[in-house]
């Protein structure tokens, strides 16, 4: 997926070609190769210190790149610096607001900053305090405001200027269930209206799963996979299926029979049997007819299909958890205190 | 919370992308100046340091010189002005530093604003304080026998203004340079800021001193913008020690907007 320069498809807006930054003697980002199209809603995976930050960083002119370029809604991200802020939207992964500004004059300054006028930008500024729920703060100072009230008010800030193309850094860290739905909420919205292309980084793997038509899984500066959810999870997960048969002496008849029919080894603890298959909710019954065939008495029987978390961990041999655990020093620049 | 149509987007891209330089100073200098507008406090309670060395030097500088109170305010006053811009303009990388760590300071370098609009308009607002905690502190001198000429102070001030325009920008670069490391910002503030200060007869008179000292003094921009605040205050609004008090500010406020310019730009 090279650039083809001042060729780039009407519907790209994001290409990069061998992207990559190096900190001293780390690559945190390697040859990153992606193209995204106008209207997807990208989420971007993987464990901390993976390259999601930097990425980003490089993508909204912030962090000059080592090597390798890219262009950002038509505009080359190191010699058009200017064009490409005009035309995106960015929260990053700390706060946007200024700790001792009052939260709506923030959102009235971003305003101005993108060329609108006094009025237009109040008005504006008035319909994302309302519909962000921003209200009951929207006269305190920044640095007064709880994780997720502040949260609220990057968000809000980020969508002053309607940008066709969003990133969004862990927009729902820190956010209460209600506000991680309104976010949503808001992000649909979005794109329902104005086709807005969303570029968001995410720990929470059901967000990812729920919402994102493409999800990019990256670890130690790489992308190691790129696809919709569903197709990552059937090409490199499968479902786990689960049978538990009354007798110890008839789990090794079992576990002849779901091997056959799923194509998986199974694990066999006392009479549990667990295997991992594609398509595992279609060949459960099969295999359970067959059993019944065979005189087998089962117990019980559960298909559980995959999460993200089982393809990181396909992929990389660990699960995100773990991959967190390696890495508890987090310290990206310009981050939250 | 409800979901509501988006407005229609502002200004298009390509405008947007042309600088606009005077605009975006504008607007980053109004942005700077509304905490303090709002809460106008700040900037007072800010004397207090200054108030402390007015209110136990002048004793003892009447005490050690024999001289009456309003001849050592006379003296005294115009380092106090010195002092303020030292101490506080001198800090207030400290504050950009805070935003640079809170993230705040990010989303203003992808915002479509020119980079030197950033520093310009944060240095500019410097003047503000500068201005209300003069007149404050001659106001409070006043009731003590303290005269100031009137059109001295008011150039008095303006000197100090360019002087704070200067140091406040490299005070910004100091912060852009060191990031998130807060203890670095001030060790290398401190240790800038003491010698500066003492090698500029702000507190004790150099006349005594040591040939050394008095030749690092005679570099010292700062001992030249005192000497020149005390030749303003006293009335005297041309002559050799007020040009090269304007010249040593002027030259700093350069050099300051100059570094600061390129710092903010290579800013990330
Ligand atoms: N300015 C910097 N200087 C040196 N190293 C850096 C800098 N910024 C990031 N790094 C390093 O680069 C690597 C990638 O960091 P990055 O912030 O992109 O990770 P991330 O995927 O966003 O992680 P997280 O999920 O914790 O936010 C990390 O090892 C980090 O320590
Ligand atoms: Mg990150």
């Amino acid at each position: 997926m090279g650039v083809n320069r001042g060729g780039m498809a009407p519907d790209t807006v994001i290409s990069t070609d061998k992207l990559t930054k190096r900190f001293g003697d780390l690559d945190a980002v390697r040859d990153l190769d992606i193209e995204v199209r106008r209207g997807e809603l990208v989420a971007f995976l993987g464990p901390n210190g993976a390259g999601k930050t930097t990425s980003l960083r490089m993508l909204t002119t912030l962090l000059p790149p080592t090597s390798g370029s890219a262009r950002v809604v038509g505009h080359d991200i190191t010699t058009e610096q200017a064009a490409v802020r005009a035309s995106i939207g960015y929260v990053g992964q700390g706060s946007s607001g200024s700790p001792a500004q009052r939260v709506r004059d923030e959102l009235v300054v971003q305003g101005r900053f993108f060329g609108m006028s006094r009025a237009a930008a109040g008005a504006r500024a008035d319909e994302l305090v309302d519909s962000l729920g921003i209200t009951p703060f929207a006269d305190k100072q920044v640095q007064h405001l709880s994780g997720g009230q502040k949260r609220r008010v990057d968000i809000a800030i980020g969508l002053m200027n309607a940008p066709t193309l969003l990133f969004l850094d862990e927009p729902s860290t820190g956010l209460d269930p209600q506000s991680r739905a309104n976010l949503w909420q808001h992000i649909t919205a979005l794109r329902a209206e104005h086709g807005t292309t969303v570029f968001l980084t995410t720990h929470y793997l059901e967000e990812a799963d729920r919402y994102a038509e493409r999800v990019m899984v990256m670890d130690a500066g790489r992308v190691i996979a790129d696809d919709t959810a569903p197709a990552l999870k059937a090409s490199l997960a499968g479902d786990t299926v689960t049978i538990e048969v009354g007798e110890p002496h008839e789990a090794a008849r079992a576990a002849v029979v779901v091997e056959e029919v799923l194509e998986a080894r199974p694990t066999v603890t006392g009479t549990e049997l667990t295997a991992a298959a594609a398509d595992g909710a279609r060949r459960l019954p099969v295999v359970l007819r067959r059993l019944a065939d065979d005189g087998v008495l089962v117990t019980s029987a559960t298909c559980i299909p995959p999460t993200l978390d089982d393809v990181f961990l396909a992929l990389t041999g660990r699960t995100l958890r773990e991959a967190h655990a390696e890495t508890p020093t987090d310290t990206p620049q310009g981050g939250p205190r | 919370m409800t979901t509501t149509t988006v407005t229609a987007p502002p200004a298009t891209a390509a405008a947007l992308a042309r600088p606009r330089p005077a605009r975006d100073t504008w607007l980053v200098l109004v942005r700077e100046l509304r905490p303090v507008v709002r809460d106008p406090f700040t900037v007072i309670f800010s004397l207090f340091q200054p108030l402390v060395f007015l209110g136990l030097f002048v004793p003892l500088l009447v005490v050690q010189t024999g001289q009456a109170t309003a001849e050592v305010l006379t003296w005294f006053v115009p380092g106090v002005l010195v002092m303020i811009v030292l101490f506080g303009t001198g800090a207030t990388g400290s504050n950009l530093q805070y935003e640079i760590m809170f993230g705040s300071h990010e989303r203003t370098l992808v915002a479509p604003i020119s980079r030197s609009a950033l520093l310009v308009g944060r240095a500019l607002k410097e003047v503000v304080p500068i201005v209300v905690q003069s007149l404050v502190i001659v106001a409070i001198a006043l009731p003590f026998g303290y005269r100031a000429d009137p059109l001295g102070l008011a150039l008095g001030i303006v000197l100090l203004a360019v002087f704070g325009v200067g140091l406040g920008s490299l005070s910004y670069t100091l912060a852009l340079k060191t990031k998130s490391n807060e203890w670095v910002f001030w060790a290398v503030q401190q240790s800038l800021i003491f010698p500066l200060l003492i090698l500029s007869g702000v507190l004790l008179p150099l006349e005594g001193a040591p040939g050394w000292m008095r030749a690092v003094a005679s570099v010292n921009p700062v001992s030249w913008v005192t000497e020149g605040e005390r030749a303003l205050l006293q009335g005297e609004l041309v002559s050799g020690t007020v040009g090269a008090a304007f010249l040593a500010a002027l030259v700093l406020a350069v050099l300051g907007l100059v570094v600061g310019i390129r710092a903010i730009r290579r800013s990330d």
